[in-house]
Order: C-alpha cells, then sequence, then structure tokens
C-alpha cells in the first residue's frame, strides 16, 4: 500500500512532537535539581532551561523578566510556547489523529490517552508541589506511546517516518543541551571540580534521564570528558548523538531500500554519521566543542527539511 | 396517545424480541450497570470516537452518548424492512439516471419539471453521463421510523454522504466488550462486515481506466470535519488511504495521490465532500476541499466517484412527497416501505392546511440537515410558531410539513432503571454489482422525556442495534 507524502509527514512530526514533550518534561526536571540547590541562584538556572528547550526569545517576547514560575509555566503549559509539554502534545495528537489510518489502534488509543490525560493535569496553573508529579506524568504516558508503538506497529516505512522524527528531534535536543553548557565542560573552565560544576554536570545528564546509566558506563566520578563522550559518542546510551545517527541511518537505509532510490538525506545523514565516527571526544574538544554541537545541529536541521522534501511531505 | 414501545406492550409484558435480554437484564445489578456505562464513555473517549459540534467553540470535540440498553428487531421484522429498503435504492439509482438522461418520469407527468430544473442539487454536468456500472448513488442512509407494531416510515433517503456508519460498528464492538454474555443468549447477525462490503461494493464499480486491482481513497476535508472520525475509520478498516484535497492531483487524466514515492493514480474515490466543494473548476471556485480538474477525469472514465456527484436531487425533500410514485415508475410495483404523508408548501392548498395546523405539524426546510431550521410544532410556543408562519409565508416553496409521528420508544438505561425514549433508525445500504444491506444500522435516540429529536447535533444519543437471526 502507498504511503502518502503528507501521512509520511504527520508521522515524522507527531514523534517529533512525543519527543519534544518528553525532554521538555527532563529540562524542567534538571531545572528544578539545580533550582533546589542553594549553590545556584534560581532565575539564570532556569534561563538556561529555556535556551536548551530553544525558546528563549519566544519567552522574552511575552515576559521580560527572568522569573522561575512564569518560566516553568511557559515551558509546561503556555500555548503561545510551541514548544510547552501541553502545546507538543496537542501538536503531536493532531498530527496523530491526521495520521490515524497508518496507527495501530494500541499505539493511537496510548497517545489519545496521554493528551486526555495531559490536558487535564494542564489545563490550571501548577503549584510547585505538583510538579515533580506532572512531570512524572509526562514520562510515564510518553513511554506508554512508545511502549504501544514498539509493541504493536508494522516494521514498515510507516515505522521509519516515526523513528526518523523521533532521533532527528532526540539529536537536536541533546546537543542543545550539551551546547548550553559547553562552558561548564572544557578544562579551560574556572572552576573545575568544585561542587557547583557537580551539580552543573549532574543536571546535564538529569536532563537526559541518565545519571544512573552514566555511573554503569563510566564510573561514579563525574567527569566533563566523560560526561562528553557519554552524550555523543556512546554508542550504548540512547540519546547520544552516535546512537541517534545510527538508527537515523538505520531508517534511512530501509527506505533505501524499499523504495529503491536515495536522496539528498542520505548523503547528509551518512556525511555526519561519518563526522562523528571520524572523530572521539578529544578530537571534539581540541577542535571546539561549541563549533561540533552548533555544525551539528545546523546539519540536523538541514536533514529534517531534505528528508521532508525527498519523500513529497509538502505540496 | 402513548406511543409504541418495542420492549413493553401495554399489559408490561416483553415482546418477544426482547424476551432473552429482558430476562438477562432482570438478573443485573443496577449499580454495575450504572458502572458498566460509565467504562463504556471512557472506552469511547480513549478511542477517539468524537464528533464536532458546528457553531460550539468550546465543545470542540464530544462524544456522542452512548445508551447500553440495545434495540432489537425481530429476523422477520428486518426482512420486511431489506425488501422494502432494497427495493427503494434500485428505484433512487433509476430515478437519477433518468434524470439526468431522458427525464421519462417527467414526461409521464410524476414528478414535476419545475423541481428539477430549478434545484441546486440537480447539475447540469452530469447531464447525459453514466457513472461506471451505472450506479449513483453506492452509500444509503436510508431513515426509518416506526409507530407500530407493523407500522414503518420512511422519514428520508440519504443518497449524498450518509454518516453515522462508525458508531454502528462500535456500538457493537462496545456492547460485546461490556457483555459478551449478552451475545452468547442471543444470535445477533453480525455488522463488523461493512468495512469489507463497502471495499468491494467500491471494487465492482471501477472506471474504465483501471487495470489491475483498483485503488480505492476517501476523501475527507480535514481533521476540523465534524465526521472526521468516521472517515478515518472507515479507510484504516478497509484498508485504504484517507486523502485531502491536498494530496490530490489531476495528471495524464487520472486523479493521483501524492505518495513518498511520487504521484499514484486513484481509482475509486469515496468523498466525504460535498458536491460544491468538489471541483473548483466546476462548481464552488474558492474550494480547497477538492480537487480541481476531477470532473473532468470524471466524465472521461479516470476515476469513479462515490457517490456520484448530483445524487442530491434524489434525496431532496421536496423529491420526497414523490417517492412512493417514483418507486412505482421505476420498480413497476406498489412501493414496500410507506413514505410519511407529506405537505408541499409550495402548493397553494396545502400552505394553507399547514398554517392552520401548525401547532400539530413538523415543518422542514426542503434543504436543511440534521435537526437544524425545523419547527417541531407541538414542542414550539406560539412566539415560535408565529415566527415560523411568517418564514413559511416568505418562501413557501423552500419547505415541507409532516405530522408529528408518534414514534416508538426503546427503554434508555437512567440511574434509577429504565425509561422509554423516542428512536429511529438509519440502516446502511451499498449499491454497485448487487445490492448490500448491513443488517442493523444506527439506532439514534432521543435522551430527553418526551423529545422526538434525535439528532446527535441535539442532544440525540445512539444505541447498539441488532438484527436477530430466527
Amino acid at each position: 500500500m502507498a504511503l502518502l507524502g503528507r501521512t509520511a509527514n504527520g508521522l515524522f512530526w507527531m514523534h517529533r512532537y512525543i519527543e519534544r514533550a518528553e525532554n521538555m518534561a527532563r529540562l524542567i526536571d534538571a531545572g528544578l535539581r539545580l533550582s533546589m540547590t542553594n549553590l545556584s541562584s534560581g532565575p539564570e538556572e532556569w534561563q538556561s532551561v529555556l535556551v536548551s528547550a530553544g525558546v528563549e526569545a519566544a519567552y522574552v517576547a511575552k515576559y521580560q523578566e527572568f522569573d522561575a514560575p512564569r518560566i516553568i509555566d511557559f515551558l509546561l503549559r503556555d500555548l503561545d510556547n510551541p514548544s510547552s509539554v501541553l502545546s507538543a502534545i496537542e501538536t503531536a495528537r493532531q498530527n496523530g489523529r491526521m495520521v490515524r489510518t497508518a496507527l495501530t489502534r494500541e499505539t493511537w488509543e496510548a497517545l489519545n490517552n496521554a493528551w486526555i490525560a495531559l490536558k487535564r493535569r494542564l489545563s490550571q496553573p501548577i503549584r510547585d508541589t505538583e510538579l515533580p508529579g506532572i512531570l512524572d506524568l509526562v514520562k510515564r504516558v510518553t513511554a506508554e506511546i512508545r511502549g504501544a508503538f514498539h509493541g504493536t506497529m508494522l516494521r514498515n516505512e510507516i515505522f521509519d517516518f516515526c523513528n526518523l522524527g523521533t532521533f532527528v528531534e532526540r539529536a537536536d535536543n541533546t546537543a542543545r543541551i550539551l551546547d548550553v553548557k559547553y562552558w561548564v565542560l572544557l578544562p579551560t573552565h574556572s572552576s573545575v571540580g568544585s561542587s557547583l560544576d557537580n551539580f552543573q554536570w549532574g543536571s546535564i545528564l538529569r536532563s537526559v534521564s541518565a545519571h544512573r546509566a552514566y555511573t554503569w558506563e563510566y564510573d561514579a566520578e563525574y567527569r566533563a570528558v566523560d560526561i562528553i563522550d557519554f552524550l555523543i559518542f556512546n554508542r550504548r546510551m540512547p540519546r547520544s548523538l552516535v546512537y541517534c545517527y545510527l538508527c537515523i541511518q538505520d531508517s534511512l537505509t530501509y527506505l533505501a531500500r524499499a523504495y529503491g532510490t536515495e536522496h539528498a538525506c542520505h548523503e547528509t545523514a551518512a556525511a555526519i554519521g561519518a563526522r562523528l565516527a571520524g572523530t572521539d571526544v578529544h578530537g571534539v574538544i581540541d577542535g571546539g566543542l561549541h563549533e561540533f554541537l552548533e555544525a551539528l545541529i545546523v546539519d540536523n536541521n538541514r536533514l529534517a527539511r531534505e528528508i521532508a522534501s525527498s519523500y513529497s511531505f509538502y505540496v | 396517545m402513548t406511543p409504541f414501545d418495542e420492549m413493553l406492550r401495554d399489559d408490561g409484558g416483553v415482546r418477544p424480541p426482547y424476551e432473552r435480554f429482558h430476562g438477562w437484564f432482570q438478573s443485573q445489578d443496577p449499580e454495575t450497570l450504572v458502572a458498566k456505562a460509565i467504562d463504556a464513555e471512557a472506552f469511547f473517549r480513549t478511542t477517539g470516537i468524537t464528533f464536532a459540534v458546528y457553531g460550539q467553540q468550546e465543545a470542540a470535540e464530544r462524544l456522542i452518548p452512548f445508551d447500553l440498553v440495545p434495540r432489537i428487531i425481530a429476523s422477520r421484522e428486518w426482512s420486511r424492512l431489506a425488501a422494502g429498503i432494497e427495493q427503494r435504492v434500485k428505484a433512487l439509482n433509476a430515478f437519477l439516471d433518468d434524470i439526468y438522461h431522458d427525464q421519462e418520469i417527467i414526461k409521464a407527468g410524476k414528478v414535476p419539471a419545475r423541481l428539477i430544473e430549478g434545484n441546486e442539487a440537480f447539475l447540469p454536468q452530469m447531464v447525459g453521463f453514466r457513472p461506471p456500472g451505472g450506479v449513483y448513488t453506492h452509500i444509503i442512509g436510508t431513515d426509518i421510523v416506526r409507530v407500530g407494531e407493523d407500522q414503518f416510515y420512511v422519514l428520508e433517503d440519504n443518497a449524498r454522504t450518509p454518516s453515522g456508519v462508525s458508531y454502528m460498528i462500535e456500538n457493537r464492538e462496545t456492547m460485546m466488550r461490556m457483555f459478551p454474555e449478552l451475545f452468547a443468549q442471543n444470535r445477533v447477525r453480525p455488522v463488523e462486515t461493512y468495512p469489507n462490503h463497502l471495499r468491494r461494493s467500491l471494487a465492482a464499480v471501477a472506471p474504465p481506466a483501471c487495470d489491475g486491482v483498483p485503488t480505492i481513497a476517501v476523501l475527507t476535508p480535514g481533521i476540523h470535519n465534524s465526521a472526521y472520525y468516521e472517515h478515518a475509520f472507515l479507510a484504516d478498516q478497509m484498508g485504504v488511504e484517507l486523502v485531502e484535497g491536498s494530496d490530490l492531483k489531476a495528471i495524464d487524466g487520472r486523479i493521483a495521490m501524492r505518495t513518498t514515492q511520487g504521484y499514484k493514480p486513484i481509482d475509486i474515490l469515496y468523498r466525504r465532500v460535498d458536491d460544491a466543494f468538489l471541483d473548483p473548476e466546476v462548481f464552488r471556485d474558492d474550494s480547497i476541499l477538492g480537487v480541481a480538474g476531477i470532473m473532468k477525469v470524471y466524465k472521461e472514465g479516470g476515476i469513479t466517484i462515490a457517490n456520484a456527484p448530483g445524487t442530491g436531487i434524489a434525496d431532496d425533500k421536496a423529491i420526497y412527497s414523490y417517492m412512493p410514485d417514483i418507486v412505482e415508475f421505476y420498480t413497476g410495483q406498489p412501493a414496500l416501505l410507506e413514505n410519511v404523508p407529506t405537505w408541499r408548501c409550495a402548493e397553494a392548498d396545502s400552505l394553507q392546511y399547514v398554517l392552520e395546523h401548525l401547532e400539530e405539524l413538523v415543518v422542514k426546510e426542503v434543504h436543511g440537515s440534521g435537526g437544524y431550521g425545523m419547527l417541531v410544532g407541538p414542542a414550539a410556543s406560539k412566539e415560535e410558531r408565529d415566527t415560523f408562519a411568517a418564514k413559511l409565508k416568505e418562501r413557501p416553496s423552500n419547505y415541507i410539513a409532516q405530522p408529528t409521528l408518534a414514534l416508538s420508544t426503546v427503554p434508555i438505561l437512567m440511574d434509577r432503571g429504565l425509561a422509554p425514549r423516542h428512536v429511529d433508525l438509519r440502516p446502511f445500504v451499498l449499491v454497485s454489482d448487487q445490492v448490500r444491506i448491513i443488517p442493523g444500522g444506527l439506532t439514534r435516540v432521543a435522551l430527553k422525556q418526551g423529545s422526538l429529536v434525535v439528532n446527535s447535533s441535539q442532544g440525540g444519543g445512539t444505541k447498539d442495534t441488532w438484527v436477530l437471526e430466527d
């Protein structure tokens, strides 16, 4: 059966937005942790969360001052912020409705239930005490969607377009988180080894839900070089850039095989994959972490555009 | 006069089709049933079986209330209805073919020419064109009401794009999930085969340009349409694409859909978009819901459109009152199913009668649907009737009137047991190489006590509809 370009587009964006809702909850969680330490002064940390989320400009356009409760509200439930948890799940479900025929009943119902649950919980302003419970809810309902998706969907092109959305979004998210904090990860950073650093590093790991996994893969000690290695190069870490690009290349390879053609997006993905394979953590630090991440974010966006045009997402 | 109740006789006895159900019901704990009703609602919400009510902003997506008490039809009753429906849909198609060709029925003086010529639903573009397989209206929802043990009336022939079939199927699904034991005790004829029948029925009227296995698609106006859930449901169940106008393009004499591998031709388009929006080159030029050039492709044999454009002339309320003659004219037999007696306000005598009896009549707009723009005389205030009378006098040909029928009742489940409510029935019929009628249909129920308006847009609910095997 043929797959409509519009449907592929809907699947791609449905998954980008599910991933985004979940990432947003993680970022807020990390921000919450940092704001609870007296080592840091709240608003700046929240400001960096806004930057990681890529919505600082939108926030500033609406509010002038950086103020923790407002920032949390903006990230969680503001419909003027297209990346807030509520906006993201709304957009994901809107796309899901549009591509309803391409989803299994289980996947659709998990998405619909996630939307029902989050809409209900996020309809009112959130009190501080409710925040941890709500962040858990976001993670749980998005995990349920993923569970239904992996458990019931055919491994065909539909699955690949969904995966592409998930991993393009995730790569962008991981790269941004690292980039916002790249200065605390550099050896030239002034307060190396201070407890503030430990908190900062811990918060980076927490914002990708990987503070426990880190200790399994390395040792309990937080070291900047290991954290960079973990989030960029570790093939077992499901949010690392290398892992994301392995999955992206996998899906693109399946599509090329199913359709018998390669497109510009295949070249771009292969080039990014080769760049990641051709260097290591020391190479990246020597060449400039910020420059490396910036280039990756740009190329990742280009890849998304190329996927859209290669597979007729739009007229 | 007490209306006819389909479950309980006046003497308190249970009518035969309901005997087993009634016995089961008596043995149930009322609180459990109420809890099940809440489960059913959660099930509908999870599935996303919602509809949009136009003109209500905050309720962008609403559930149609579902009642757990099934509406049960005996095999014998159904056979009679089915025969009448089959006769009627054949007549509708013959009428359409005639109207767009030789118009014998007008020449024979059975239907006045003015009702066709001046009618917006009549499409001059269809004159002289015969759709693939000679079928005009492929999917029909015949609205039927019951007023007595043996008295049924056809209220309306929905020959354009009848909706509600997804509720028929989901209601059954819900009932089977909630009360599997009921289906072990009663032999209920299945309705879930509808999508297979629909697919087969559509595939049998492929256009001349189709070579090989026909490609079918459902055309939806999009996710904001009130029946979007149903469009997605049907495409999903048939295993065909759900397309929007923006996915389609006329290319080389075919209508093609934009896929991830380029444009692929469609053979049969089950469109859920109104005629006016179908082709901006031919009909409304501001439409973004249709496909530019589809009418040209259609007339050159490049695609089948179901239902055909211009079928609205057959279910027009002004034509409705002529249906008994229409059926007899084309089938050579008197109509098996009766029409509701109808006054055509365009005729001076009738108008006079209607104006004098407004408080006992239901007056409908000829082109209206969904219960909008109608007057239910007995339920209206004097003021409402007076306002309506003024409208009537201004444009009499825009209205028809019918007696207020004592629609039959079927009980619904309330917190404190059962209570009778008025119902109607919309069976779904497929016409192509053969006529396929799915046993059952959508039962709509007015949830307010005494109300006769069953439309979901006006607070009506639905019930699972059982046709029993012998």
